[in-house]
């Protein structure tokens, strides 16, 4: 019966998405008051029918309801609780709803906190949000229907993929989505706008808030994707430039652009048609992202002949909103007129050579992740465009990007002198280089990578201790601390995300040179070293957890007296028939310890695999600190007083 | 019951990545080995080099790019060697040659139209560009200015 309602009350989604599209968009052109006031209830609406309709395919996977098709594919009755929920979006159809869902809850939240907004740009902006909510829960009904049953209901489920019953997986795609998601918010602002004809400041500021908190849960997201990654798959990798990877590492590029550029727009309006064009092209990825993921097309060409009927809807919901949004574009930008002017060195022009980094960055990695499919269509080459294509092409972009950030952060707005700029950063500069190369030296015969990462960061940090420096102005220590201490808060969330950044390059960085790799194998209690670690297979025993068999190792890694004890185990999930490697790791500081149980060789030896890895925790930890900067910048006074002061500027708009 | 589904285990485990026999005595050998390895793609799985590969046909693929490099094959002989067999498709570094030119050439070339087109619009937000009033506004001024 819940079931049923769930399928019902989906259903009236798509209605009242259709009616949050067409009455508010009449309403705002002809100025009639009533119809564009139709938006705010649809969208609550909206949200509020499709969140009963998760929540009762939720209760579908708790209680194993198996006369749903999708519970017995994707579920068992002994799977854990957690991993019964996280079911719910662990394949197709079921994350196509969180999907639908997010959209909508975007939506309504537009609608709550959106009061300032005038009127019209308000209902347009709830109208642009409902159309993709169309698009996306008529391709759920049609194609992807999560809530079909099945005549003769089996007596248990096929179980989930023992791959994704793993906390870190549990919790990457929701993160995904909302950052995904997040960006069709800044793309209905920005249709809104080419519609109104109207760009000003104001837009800037209400447009930023949802750029950040679409940034920061696809940083988290992939943050928490990657460390997966390493954790689970084996050997260590955190970063395979995988499609699917690339599908959301673009959108966050662009969305990283455009948090940038939207700052431009805000304090100096100027950059308006080019951020208009961000934000498009943002949400533009983010369904090519959908597209390659829900596709299979560029995994296999197969996956997309199996199913095409999903890919040609998902391609055609993408050349609708593309199409649409840049035909609009074409014929709006040009009235947006740039106010600002500012000479070629100054804050502006430093932020404008961000946005070329970051956009060209982004479409190398679309064109590296599109070529295998262009080279077999065009070219007749079946071809490979693997990690090394990226790292060489993609990484100078990063390096530029770290190595004009601090100019960047110092420059004042509108007129800068170099010689000014530069001063306050020679200190970092010669200090940062001097510590890189004390490392390269101390590190004998190895590679320049680690070196340049730590020169990299410590540049990044040193820099912006200067701007922080520079901007407590004169005067004794205690009026300097107190003028830090009131530093708005969109300061200090600039000062952290880039410290972010900062770790996460020298984390890839160290970790990719340093690290140390052991094969062997190992006999029960024989000993033997691996980078100073005096490692011992003590034992090996078969067990069995709630949903599968495992084989767990124990071993031991002793340095300096100090004596760690790890248990790494091989699994073996009988109902998917799938095993899976459960690596054991001693993270820290300053370095993880990664041991790995493979087969038992004839004889009676293990093969033991252990790494370890220095400052491998520093990649996610400047993930995390990044995106904490964001909460940062989100809570700045800036943006949530303005809400305030517009009421009383929006009314004479009308 | 639980002999039938350990022994069901144990043939469905994979080979895990480089194993300890595949090894190669000779550090140097072993070491240019992993370098090429890295460069190489498991035919059937994603995007994964054989170094880091489960599969049978990883293993393969290692033990050929030895069994090479003992011979005395050089880096590029034991890749080409592979090529032949496996064709481009095995290769994560495309050749920067023929058509795979334009992905090589599409990152600095973006760049440098990209930066041309931010040099173009810097240069026209220059404070004299369009300070400059028009006729009409220098008239308007002069006109208040009398005043």
């Amino acid at each position: 019966m819940i079931v049923e309602l769930g399928h019902f009350t989906l259903i009236l989604a798509l209605m009242v998405a259709c009616v949050q599209t067409v009455v508010p968009l009449i309403g705002a052109h002809k100025g009639w008051g009533g119809w564009m006031a139709m938006a705010e209830p649809a969208a609550k609406t909206q949200a509020l029918l499709i969140a009963f309709s998760f929540g009762a395919l939720t209760y579908a996977f708790v209680t194993s309801d198996f006369s749903l098709r999708l519970v017995v594919q994707n579920s068992h009755t002994l799977k854990p609780m957690l991993y019964k929920v996280s079911g719910v979006w662990g394949n197709h159809e079921g994350s196509l709803l969180l999907w639908c869902l997010i959209l909508a809850v975007f939506g309504a939240c537009a609608a709550w906190f959106g009061g300032g907004l005038p009127p019209s740009l308000r209902a347009r902006v709830l109208a642009v949000q409902g159309s993709v909510g169309v698009a996306f829960l008529a391709f759920t009904i049609l194609t992807s229907n999560p809530f079909l049953r099945l005549e003769v209901p089996p007596f248990d489920g096929q179980d989930l993929n023992p791959l994704l019953q793993d906390p870190g997986l549990a919790f990457h795609p929701p993160f995904l989505y909302l950052g995904y998601v997040g960006l069709s918010m800044t793309f209905s602002f920005a249709i809104a706008a080419l519609l109104e004809g109207r760009v000003d400041a104001a837009w800037g500021r209400w447009v930023r808030p949802w750029t950040l908190a679409a940034w920061l849960f696809l940083t988290v997201g992939i943050a928490l994707g990657s460390w997966w990654a390493y954790y689970e798959l084996g050997w260590g990798g955190f970063w395979f430039w995988d499609p699917v990877e690339n599908a959301s590492f673009m959108p966050w590029l662009i969305s990283a652009a455009l948090l940038h550029s939207a700052i431009v727009v805000e304090k100096r309006e100027a950059l308006k048609a080019w951020t208009i064009l961000l934000a498009i092209l943002a949400f533009g990825f983010s369904l090519i992202g959908t597209f390659i993921v829900r596709s299979g097309l560029l995994t296999s060409v197969h996956a997309f002949a199996n199913d095409p009927e999903r890919g040609v809807f998902i391609l055609a919901i993408l050349a609708f909103f593309m199409g649409g949004a840049l035909i609009l574009y074409t014929m709006r930008a040009g009235a947006m007129e740039a106010k600002g002017v500012f000479s070629s060195v100054s804050r502006e022009s430093a932020l404008v050579a961000n946005n070329v980094l970051l956009t060209v960055s982004c479409f190398v990695v679309f064109v590296g992740t599109m070529w295998p499919l262009v080279a077999e269509m065009f070219f007749d080459r079946k071809l490979s465009v693997g990690a090394p294509f990226f790292n060489a092409a993609f990484s100078p972009f990063m390096v530029a990007l770290a190595a004009i950030m601090p100019f960047g952060a110092i420059m004042p707005w509108k007129r800068a002198q170099i010689s000014k700029v530069a001063q306050p950063l020679w200190g970092p500069l010669v200090l940062s280089v001097a510590l890189g190369a004390l490392v390269w030296t101390m590190q004998t015969g190895r590679s320049f990578l680690a070196p340049v990462g730590l020169v990299l960061a410590l540049w990044v940090t040193f820099g912006i201790l200067a701007d922080l420096w520079l901007r407590t102005g004169r005067g004794d220590l205690g009026s300097k601390m107190r003028r830090l201490w009131r530093l708005p808060r969109a300061d200090w969330g600039k000062s952290i995300a880039h410290f972010g950044f900062g770790i996460t390059i020298f984390g890839i960085c160290a970790m990719t040179a340093w690290q140390v790799e052991d094969i062997r194998v190992a006999n029960i209690d024989e000993p033997f070293d691996v980078a100073g670690y005096t490692v011992t297979l003590e034992k090996v025993e078969q067990g069995r957890g709630p949903n599968y068999f495992t084989t767990m190792a124990t071993i031991s890694l002793e340095k300096g007296g100090r004596t760690i004890v790890l248990t790494p185990e091989k699994r073996m999930y009988p109902v998917a028939r799938m095993p899976t490697t459960e690596a054991a790791i001693a993270n820290g500081i300053w370095r993880d310890l990664y041991v790995v149980i493979g087969d038992q060789q004839d004889g009676s030896g293990w093969t033991v695999r252990t790494f370890v890895k220095p400052f491998a925790n520093w990649i996610w930890a400047g993930c995390i600190i990044m995106a904490l900067g964001g909460i940062f910048s989100l809570s700045d006074r800036r943006l949530r007083v303005a809400a305030g002061a517009r009421k009383t500027r929006a009314v004479p708009a009308e | 019951m639980r002999w039938i589904v350990l022994i069901l285990c144990l043939l469905a485990a994979p080979v895990g990545a480089v194993e300890p026999d595949e090894i190669l005595a000779d550090p140097v050998l072993e070491q240019r080995a992993r370098d090429l390895s890295k460069g190489l793609r498991c035919l059937v799985c994603r995007n994964e080099h054989i170094d880091a590969s489960d599969a049978t046909l990883a293993r393969d693929l290692r033990l050929l790019v030895r069994e090479r490099l003992v011979a005395g094959d050089t880096d590029e002989q034991v890749v080409s060697y592979i090529v032949e067999r496996y064709g481009e498709f095995v290769l994560l570094n495309p050749p920067a040659k023929g058509s795979t030119l334009i992905l090589w050439l599409a990152g600095p070339g973006m760049l440098v139209l990209a930066g041309g087109i931010a040099f173009v619009y810097l240069r026209g937000r220059r404070p004299g560009a369009i300070t400059a009033l028009s006729g009409e506004e220098q008239a308007e001024l002069d006109k208040i200015m009398r005043q």
